[in-house]
C-alpha cells in the first residue's frame, strides 16, 4: 500500500514538472510575442534605429543577420561537408581519428567569447580585416563547423552500405561514389542539420561583439558595388547584428522606447528562428523526394 | 543489337583512354577531405596556441602572480586606488556558483521530462515535449537575456530582498537554457534501455516507481550525468544571458540576489574598453584561457562519463 | 585445363581469425558455380574477396592468389576500379540506387564514358531486356527504382551488373529475399546469362544450386570439403558431410 502511495506521489511530481515545461516555454514565447508583435509593424523592420529619439526600427540589423548567415554558410558548407566526408568514408579507426574527433568535440563547447576573443586578435587585428561582417563570418564558421562535419558524418553514415557496395562494384571510383550516389541519399539531413544550425548562428551574438562590431554604417541600398563603404553588401564593413543590437538597447540603450525596442527585435529574432525550423524539416523531405525520386521513409 | 555492340567497345576504349581520372577523382576528392580535416585542426591549434600566449602573458611578461590571480579577491585593473589589481575569484566563483545552481535547478527538471516522455506516457510524451524542448533550445540567448532582465529580475526584487540581480537570476535564466541539452541526452538514454530490463522489475511485482528508481535510474545514471555536464559547461561559457541579468559587481556576493559577475561578463563587458596589450586586456584573456581550461576539463569528465556508460 | 578464372591457395583472415582456408577454385567460362555449405562457413568471405570487396574491411587480408585471365588480380599493380568493372555483383538485399529506373542502369555506363544519349537508351534497353525486366517497366522508366516489387529491384539490380558489360557475374544468394515467382525468373535469368558470362552463385537452397548450376562447391567452416559437376555431387557425394548437408541433415 505504501509503495503504491510512493509511486502515484512521484508520479505526480513528475507530470507536474513536465508540464512546467511546457508552461515555461508557453509563457515565454507568449511573453515575447505578445510584448514584442504589438511594436512590430513594416516601418519597424525597415527603418533605421534612433540613439537617443523614440521610433527607431532594426532595418539595417535585419538586414545584416541574413547577409551574415549567408557569408558564413557559404564559407561553412564546403569544409564542413569536407571534413564530415572524410570522417565518415575515409577515416580508418585509429588514433588520428580519434583526434579528429576529440577537435570536432573541443571546438563545439569552447565558449563563443572565447572563439570571439580569438577572432578579435587574429582575424579583425593581425589580418587587418576590421570589424567587418568577414571576420564576423569567419568566427561563426569556427562556432558552426564542428556542427556540420557532425551532421555530415551522421548523414553519410546513415546511408545503407550497401549502396556503396553497388557503386564500387560498378567500377565507379569512390569520389564518385561519395559524391553521386551517397550524397543524393544523405542531402536532405543535411540540409535539415544545416538550417536547424543555423538558426543557432543567426542568434549568436558574443561572438560577433568584437569581431563584426556594435555598430553599422549609413547604408545605402540603392548601392549594389561591394566594394562601396555604404553599400550593404560590402563584406568588408562593420555590421551590428539583430542579435547584437537586443544586448546593446538593452545594457545601453538611450532611446525612450528601448525596452519596446528590444521586445520587438526579440519577437523577431525568435519568429525568424521558428521559421528555419519549420523550414528545416519540410525542406528536407521536398529535397529527399526531388533527389532520390522517392518518399522518405522514417 | 548493334549499338549495343558499338558500346561495349566504346567502353572499352574509354577505359584506357581515361585511365587516370578515375585515380585523379579519387586524389582530388581524398586531398580536398584532408584539407578540410587540416584546416580544422589548424583551428584549434591557433585558438589555443593564441589565447594561452595571450593568457600567460599575463604572469610571464606583466608579473602578475598565478597565485594572486586566481585567489585574490579584489579586482581594480586600473588602479583607481593606486596600483592595479588582479583578483579574478570573484567571477570564477560567479561563474561556478550559477552553472552549479543552473545544473542544480535543470537536473531534477529534465530527468522528469525525459521520464515523462519515456516512462509515464510514452505514447503522446514524445509528441507533446519533443518540440517544446527543441524551441527552448532555438530560442537565441539574447532573448533569453532580455526576458531575464524583464521578467525574472523584477520578480526576485518583489520577492527578495535585493535588487533582483545576481546568481539567482543569472542561474535561472541559464537553467531553462541548458534543460533541453541535458533533457535531449537523458531521453536518448532512457529510449535505448533494452525492453526486459522493464518488464522483469514489473514481473516481479515492483511499482513503476521501484522500477524506474531502483533498475531505470542507476543504468542511465552516466548517461544523465553526462548530459548535466554538457549543460554546465554550457552554463559556464555562456556570455551575453548571465551578463544582462547578473549586475556584474566584480565581488563575491553574500546572498543569490546582490550583484556580481562571472568570466564571461567580464570579458564582454572590458574587453572594448581596453587596450590590446595592456596588462588590463592581458588579464582579460587569462580570463579566456581559464575558461577554455574549464572547456577542457569539461570534455574531460565527459569522456570518462563515456567510457564507464559503455562498459 | 585451367580456367581464366580461378583461384590458388585463396584465404581471407578477418584479423587472425581465418574466415577461408587456403582454397583453390576453378570457374569455367559460360557456366554456372554454385557454392553451397552451412552458414558461417566462409563462402559469402570467399565470394567477396573475388572482385576485392573485402577491400572495404580494413581487417580483412588476403592469402593467396585469384587469376583473372592471368592477371594476378591482387598484384599491386591491379587498378581495382578497372577489375571491379568487370565483375558484375547482385546481393541478397536487392539495393538499386536512390534514382530512377534509367539512371540505375543508365549510371554505370555514363561514368565509364558513353555520353551519346541513344546509346545510353540502347544500353537501358538492352540491359533490362536481358534481367527479363523491360516489360514491366519500360513505361515507367522515370519513376524512382524503390518504387519497384522486391522481385523487380532484384532483377534491377542484374540489369544495373550488366550495364557495364562485366565478363563475370558474382551472386551472393540472389533469390533468398524473395517470393517464389520471383525466385523462379531470376533462376532462368541466371541460366540465360550462363551463355556470355561466368557465373558464380552463394546460394543456401539445395534445389536451387541443382536446378541452375553445373559445378558444385561445398564449403565447412573455411575449408573446400568437395568440388565437382552438381549432378555428380548431388546424386553421389564423395565426401561425408557433403551427403549430410545436401540431404538436409544440418545446415
Amino acid at each position: 500500500m505504501k509503495a503504491k502511495t510512493i509511486d502515484k506521489i512521484a508520479t505526480t511530481i513528475i507530470v507536474v514538472f513536465s508540464l512546467l515545461i511546457v508552461a515555461v516555454l508557453v509563457g515565454l514565447l507568449a511573453f515575447i510575442l505578445v510584448r514584442g508583435l504589438s511594436h512590430v509593424n513594416w516601418s519597424f523592420l525597415t527603418s533605421v534605429p534612433q540613439t537617443i529619439k523614440a521610433g527607431g526600427g532594426i532595418g539595417p540589423q535585419l538586414f545584416n543577420s541574413l547577409f551574415l548567415l549567408v557569408l558564413t554558410l557559404i564559407i561553412t558548407i564546403p569544409l564542413g561537408l569536407g571534413a564530415g566526408i572524410y570522417m565518415a568514408e575515409y577515416a580508418k579507426p585509429g588514433r588520428f581519428t580519434d583526434a579528429v574527433r576529440l577537435v570536432v568535440e573541443v571546438l563545439s563547447s569552447f565558449p563563443s567569447i572565447v572563439v570571439g576573443l580569438f577572432g578579435l586578435l587574429l582575424i579583425v587585428n593581425t589580418f587587418g580585416f576590421g570589424f567587418s561582417l568577414f571576420s564576423g563570418a569567419l568566427v561563426l564558421t569556427i562556432f558552426n563547423l564542428p556542427l556540420i562535419v557532425r551532421i555530415t558524418e551522421q548523414a553519410f553514415r546513415s546511408v545503407p552500405k550497401e549502396q556503396k557496395e553497388a557503386g564500387l562494384a560498378l567500377g565507379l571510383s569512390k569520389w564518385k561514389i561519395i559524391t553521386s550516389v551517397l550524397f543524393p541519399v544523405a542531402i536532405p539531413s543535411i540540409v535539415t542539420g544545416t538550417v536547424l544550425a543555423s538558426g543557432r548562428v543567426f542568434g549568436e551574438a558574443a561572438a560577433l561583439l568584437f569581431t563584426a562590431g556594435m555598430s553599422t554604417p549609413r547604408l545605402d541600398f540603392s548601392d549594389w558595388n561591394p566594394l562601396s563603404p555604404t553599400s550593404p553588401i560590402n563584406p568588408f564593413r562593420p555590421a551590428e547584428t539583430l542579435a547584437v543590437h537586443i544586448w546593446k538597447i538593452n545594457s545601453e540603450g538611450l532611446a525612450p522606447d528601448a525596452a519596446e525596442i528590444a521586445a520587438g527585435a526579440s519577437a523577431v529574432l525568435v519568429i525568424l528562428v521558428l521559421i528555419f525550423n519549420l523550414f528545416a524539416r519540410w525542406f528536407g523531405n521536398v529535397l529527399y523526394k526531388a533527389l532520390t525520386a522517392s518518399k522518405r521513409t522514417g | 543489337m548493334k549499338a549495343m555492340k558499338e558500346g561495349h567497345v566504346q567502353i572499352e576504349r574509354s577505359r584506357s583512354g581515361k585511365f587516370q581520372k578515375h585515380h585523379m577523382e579519387d586524389l582530388i576528392g581524398r586531398s580536398y577531405t584532408m584539407l578540410c580535416v587540416g584546416l580544422l585542426i589548424l583551428i584549434i591549434v591557433s585558438i589555443i596556441y593564441f589565447v594561452a600566449s595571450k593568457g600567460l602573458a599575463t604572469f610571464i611578461q606583466d608579473g602578475v602572480s598565478l597565485g594572486d590571480f586566481l585567489f585574490g579577491s579584489k579586482w581594480d585593473p586600473e588602479g583607481s586606488q593606486g596600483t592595479p589589481v588582479f583578483g579574478v575569484l570573484p567571477f570564477i566563483f560567479g561563474s561556478f556558483a550559477t552553472s552549479l545552481l543552473a545544473a542544480l535547478i535543470a537536473s531534477p527538471l529534465s530527468i522528469c521530462a525525459s521520464l515523462f516522455m519515456t516512462e509515464i506516457v510514452p505514447s503522446w510524451g514524445k509528441k507533446l515535449l519533443m518540440p517544446v524542448i527543441e524551441l527552448l533550445a532555438g530560442i537565441p540567448s539574447v532573448v533569453y537575456g532580455f526576458v531575464g532582465l524583464t521578467v525574472v529580475v523584477p520578480f526576485l526584487r518583489d520577492t527578495f530582498p535585493g535588487q533582483g540581480i545576481g546568481i539567482a537570476a543569472g542561474a535561472i535564466v541559464l537553467s531553462i537554457m541548458i534543460l533541453p541539452t541535458i533533457t535531449s541526452i537523458a531521453t536518448d538514454a532512457l529510449s535505448a534501455l533494452p525492453r526486459g530490463l522493464k518488464e522483469s522489475s514489473f514481473a516481479l511485482g515492483a511499482t513503476r516507481w521501484q522500477t524506474i528508481s531502483k533498475v531505470i535510474l542507476p543504468t542511465v545514471m552516466p548517461a544523465v550525468l553526462t548530459g548535466v555536464v554538457l549543460g554546465m559547461a554550457r552554463a559556464f561559457g555562456e556570455a551575453l544571458a548571465v551578463q544582462m541579468v547578473i549586475g556584474n559587481a566584480p565581488h563575491i556576493p553574500r546572498s543569490l540576489f546582490e550583484s556580481t559577475s562571472t568570466l564571461t561578463s567580464a570579458i564582454t563587458l572590458d574587453m572594448g574598453n581596453t587596450v590590446m596589450g595592456s596588462v588590463h586586456s592581458n588579464a582579460l584573456w587569462s580570463m579566456a584561457l581559464a575558461l577554455m581550461f574549464m572547456t577542457f576539463v569539461f570534455v574531460l569528465i565527459v569522456r570518462v562519463l563515456e567510457r564507464r556508460n559503455r562498459i | 585445363m585451367e580456367s581464366t578464372f580461378r583461384t590458388e591457395n585463396l584465404s581471407v583472415f578477418y584479423g587472425k581469425y581465418e574466415a577461408v582456408k587456403n582454397i583453390s577454385l576453378d570457374f569455367p567460362d559460360q557456366s554456372v558455380t554454385a557454392l553451397i555449405g552451412p552458414s558461417g562457413c566462409g563462402k559469402s568471405t570467399f565470394l567477396r574477396s573475388l572482385n576485392r570487396m573485402n577491400d572495404e574491411i580494413s581487417q580483412a587480408t588476403i592469402k593467396g592468389k585469384i587469376w583473372i585471365e592471368g592477371q594476378d588480380i591482387n598484384a599491386p599493380d591491379t587498378d581495382v576500379i578497372k577489375l571491379r568493372q568487370k565483375i558484375g555483383m547482385v546481393w541478397q538485399k536487392p539495393n538499386p540506387f536512390y534514382k530512377s529506373i534509367y539512371e540505375n542502369i543508365a549510371f554505370g555506363p555514363k561514368y565509364h564514358g558513353i555520353k551519346n544519349k541513344s546509346m545510353l537508351d540502347e544500353i537501358v534497353e538492352s540491359s533490362l531486356r536481358k534481367a527479363a525486366l523491360w516489360d514491366e517497366v519500360k513505361d515507367r522508366l522515370k519513376q524512382s527504382a524503390l518504387s519497384l516489387s522486391g522481385g523487380q529491384q532484384q532483377r534491377l539490380c542484374i540489369a544495373r551488373a550488366l550495364s557495364v558489360n562485366p565478363g563475370i557475374l558474382l551472386l551472393d544468394e540472389p533469390a533468398s529475399a524473395l517470393d517464389p515467382v520471383s525466385t523462379s525468373k531470376v533462376e532462368e535469368l541466371i541460366i540465360e546469362l550462363k551463355r556470355e558470362l561466368s557465373i558464380v552463385i552463394v546460394t543456401h537452397n539445395m534445389q536451387q544450386a541443382a536446378r541452375i548450376s553445373d559445378y558444385t562447391a561445398y564449403f565447412y567452416l573455411g575449408t573446400l570439403m568437395e568440388h565437382g559437376d552438381t549432378e555428380l555431387i548431388f546424386t553421389n557425394p564423395v565426401n561425408a558431410t557433403t551427403q549430410e548437408y545436401i540431404s538436409g541433415r544440418f545446415g
